[in-house]
């Protein structure tokens, strides 16, 4: 194990180079760029020995996966934005022909206007497609989510595609110690890559194909199904391994940080998540009982853990870093989703929060908690509040 | 192979195929016209197998001659129409 | 098999499939399968072939094959090499196998990276001009003054006006080793073509011309005729680029464009203005090719 200081695009080159990706097919965009260009200097220097394939879109980048997948080959692709929403009819196509691809899409608004800025809206564009979905907080998180994407994704009961997040410059480009684990531990607990069906001369099939409504075509999607409601056990399997051989845990599906006890909690995905734990720290020493619950994995969506925290707190607002335009905050509305089975709801707020890469300061966090204890009291004001927005009351 | 599917436990994990089309789609029945093949004139120059795009027409071993595969056969006439010593007719199927 | 036929005797595209009678593309598929053997690998985005080889669980098809999204032939194509190439998998031809839309129109970006890129892959373009499989519309690849469903006729005579665009020539600017045109009613000739490009490592490109009867308008029986008579006609000359150099093949006797269009149905609204307009194109077209042979042969 060696440590070293390392950004989470450096995190996601690292963890590419341990799980032994067989064939990366990338293309630039900002700002996931310095995570291809040191795979590229690894493969140059030997370091890894992968087919890079220099792509000419986003779109020939998964396409070539998908098919270096269905050959039997260990790939992977890392991008952002533009490029992950050019990508997206095959992210369908990646999880429809069952393909364990392993991206990292690094969280960046969407133009126009142009914004290179962390926001969520690229990945939760996908969040139908089919793929298993991390949010990482830390650097330390991205490489080890990654490495944990792999397992999953490949497990022959699963056999799904997984994308990890990163939110733009606040990860990607925010150099943190990381422990970057030995190839022989990442050797044992993922080994290569068998495919449960692959291109083969000696064995030949044909992969996709094509089927009428009276015959298989809702069978099939009916068995994807079936794999990502089983890829709920795997990632909390995969979770324990990884503690036992690193010390190292994200809690699950949700990530919760002093909820057993809080009055209010405020629910996150990203690396905002960090400031919400310092703010939590503070207000803990004046006694105000807040609490985190952050998502770390978007689909498989934590429906069973938000109906437990549910139970436990009655006062919670979802802060979402992107919006779903003529509904709510997506994280917000999947969050009322997975409570409406309850019988006593708690009461959801909606914040909607950093669009484009705007600070989230803990100022803003405290600001959050404090309309939370106050909802806790007199009641929801307004269900979604658009948070640190230039209003003509504010400016 | 052959598997037979009933329900969604007998699929493979993905749409992957496992079987030809020639048992399963007998295209003969889609024929308006049924090739008719006078053995004695032909030259056995095997043009007409060379050019069938259903993959219809068989070379007999012995090289004798061809038999026509009236299970796949479209009746599109290419075979007839290519073939130089005319021993192939085109013959409305009713 | 004792007795000795024009091409190999077995068969890797399997009767049954959904192939309109007299289908060009379908014979195309059963000669390069020939031409290339078992030791092959396909990629086949959406087109006419990604319907004909049947429904799941079924496929005509007796070689490995991904079917892949529209746009994709060639960047499946490059994944697919890359991973033989990181697994040490050998000797297996890539075929790309795709229709003129999803060769020259959306898929000619990712078919220029891949050859840019130098991949190691056959790429066939099996080339009826026009989108076909989504019921005959227009395609780049459509030849001037056809019909088609979206350049229809009409009293505004609003047949395709846009020459074909070239997509050999377009090979040929990429400076790929080898670059040829091909038409199924020379199956030797197709067959040769595939095997040389077989023997060459990097990108190959082969734009074979199927005759179409269901968009061509077309007798199904006069499918190997028509292929001929556009060769005749230097409509659709047989060419060769081999490394920058051009090798032309030459038609005994050259018959009139006209002979060869009016075969089909979706010229026959051409009357002779337009007639002679194609002639001229074809000759024109002709004459730069055999200039093109000439400045390019080997001293």
């Amino acid at each position: 194990m060696v440590r070293k200081l390392i950004n989470g695009n450096y995190a996601a080159s690292y963890a590419s180079k341990l799980v032994r990706a067989e064939v990366v097919a990338a293309y630039p965009i900002t700002p996931q760029t310095a995570i291809v260009e040191m795979i590229a200097d690894f493969v140059a220097s030997g370091e890894m020995k992968a087919k890079y394939v220099c792509v000419e879109s986003e779109h020939s980048a998964m396409a070539a996966c998908i098919a270096a997948a269905s050959v039997g080959a260990r790939t992977f692709t890392a991008t952002s934005s533009q490029g992950l929403l050019l990508m997206h009819e095959l992210l369908h196509w990646a999880s429809g022909a069952r393909l364990p691809v392993v991206m990292v899409n690094v969280n960046r608004a969407v133009a126009p206007p142009w914004s290179v800025w962390a926001d969520q809206t690229d990945s939760i564009s996908q969040r139908d497609t089919g793929w298993i979905q991390y949010y990482s907080e830390s650097t330390q998180e991205e490489l080890d989510n990654v490495i944990l994407a792999y397992k999953v994704a490949e497990d022959p009961d699963i056999s799904l595609p997984a994308f990890v997040t990163e939110d733009a410059f606040y990860l990607s480009h925010t150099y943190e110690p990381v422990d970057i684990p030995d190839q022989k531990l990442v050797d044992d607990f993922l080994p290569p890559f068998k495919p449960k069906a692959k291109l083969d001369i000696d064995d030949p099939h044909g992969f996709g194909s094509l089927s009428m409504p009276h015959q298989w075509y809702m069978e099939l999607r009916y068995l994807i199904a079936e794999a990502m409601d089983r890829s709920r056990e795997k990632i909390l399997k995969a979770d324990k391994e990884w503690e036992k051989l690193t010390g190292r845990n994200y809690g699950g599906l949700l990530d919760e940080y002093k909820t057993e006890d809080a009055d209010v909690v405020l629910v996150n995905a990203g690396t905002a998540a960090s400031t919400i734990r310092e703010v939590i720290d503070k207000l803990r020493k004046e006694g105000k009982k807040v609490g985190l619950a952050r998502i770390r994995c978007f689909r498989p969506f934590p429906t069973e853990e938000f109906r437990a925290l549910g139970k436990k707190v009655n006062t919670i607002g979802v802060m979402d870093r992107c919006y779903t335009f003529g509904d709510g905050g997506p994280f917000f509305t999947e969050v009322k989703s997975a409570m409406y089975q309850l019988k006593d709801r708690p009461v959801i707020k909606n914040f909607i929060a950093g669009v484009g890469g705007r600070d989230i300061t803990m100022k803003t966090v405290e600001k959050l908690y404090d309309k939370l204890f106050k909802i806790k009291k007199s009641g929801l004001d307004s269900e979604k509040e658009w948070v640190d927005l230039k209003t003509p009351e504010v400016v | 192979m052959g598997k037979i599917l009933k329900s969604y436990k007998d699929l493979p994990h993905a749409p992957i195929t496992y079987e030809d089309t020639v048992e399963a789609f007998k295209t003969g029945s889609w024929r308006t016209f049924r090739p008719i093949y006078e053995e004695s004139k032909c030259k056995k120059c095997w043009i007409c197998w060379k050019f069938c795009p259903d993959v219809s027409i068989v070379v007999k071993e012995d090289g004798s001659g061809i038999i026509f595969d009236y299970d796949h056969c479209k009746g599109c006439g290419i075979c007839a129409a290519e073939c130089p010593a005319k021993c192939i007719t085109m013959v409305s199927e009713e | 098999m004792m007795v000795k036929l024009p091409m190999p005797a077995e068969e890797l595209v399997s009767p049954g499939h959904a192939g309109c009678p007299g289908c060009g593309a379908c014979l195309a598929l059963r000669v390069a399968l020939k031409a290339l053997g078992k030791r092959t690998i396909m990629t086949v985005p959406a087109c006419c072939w990604a319907v004909m080889p049947g429904t799941f669980p079924n496929c005509s098809i007796r070689v490995p094959i991904l079917f892949t999204a529209f746009e994709t032939a060639a960047a499946s194509a490059s994944g697919v090499r890359a991973a033989l190439d990181a697994k040490g998998i050998k000797d297996v031809n890539v075929l790309a196998w795709a229709g003129d839309g999803g060769t020259l129109d959306i898929g000619i970006q990712a078919l220029s990276g891949a050859v840019e890129r130098r991949d190691d892959i056959i790429y066939v373009c099996y080339d009826n001009e026009a989108y076909m499989n989504t019921g005959i519309q227009r395609s780049s690849s459509t030849p001037i003054g056809a019909w088609t469903t979206t350049t229809p006729v009409g009293v505004n005579k609003e047949w395709k006006k846009e020459p074909k665009k070239s997509g050999v020539e377009i090979m040929v600017a990429h400076r790929i080793p080898y670059t040829a045109t091909a038409c199924i009613s020379y199956p030797e000739d197709f067959m040769k073509k595939l095997q040389k490009a077989a023997s060459i490592k990097g990108p190959k490109y082969i734009q074979v011309l199927c005759p179409c009867p269901a968009g061509w308008k077309s007798d199904p029986e006069k499918t190997i005729q028509i292929g001929r008579l556009a060769v005749e006609t230097n409509t659709y000359p047989l060419y060769e680029v081999e490394n920058g150099v051009y090798t032309v093949k030459k038609p005994a006797k050259t018959k009139p464009v006209k002979e060869y269009l009016m075969t089909q149905g979706r010229f026959r609204h051409l009357k002779e203005d337009m007639l002679n307009e194609i002639q001229g194109i074809v000759d024109t077209e002709w004459a730069l090719l055999l200039r093109k042979e000439e400045m390019t042969a080997k001293k």
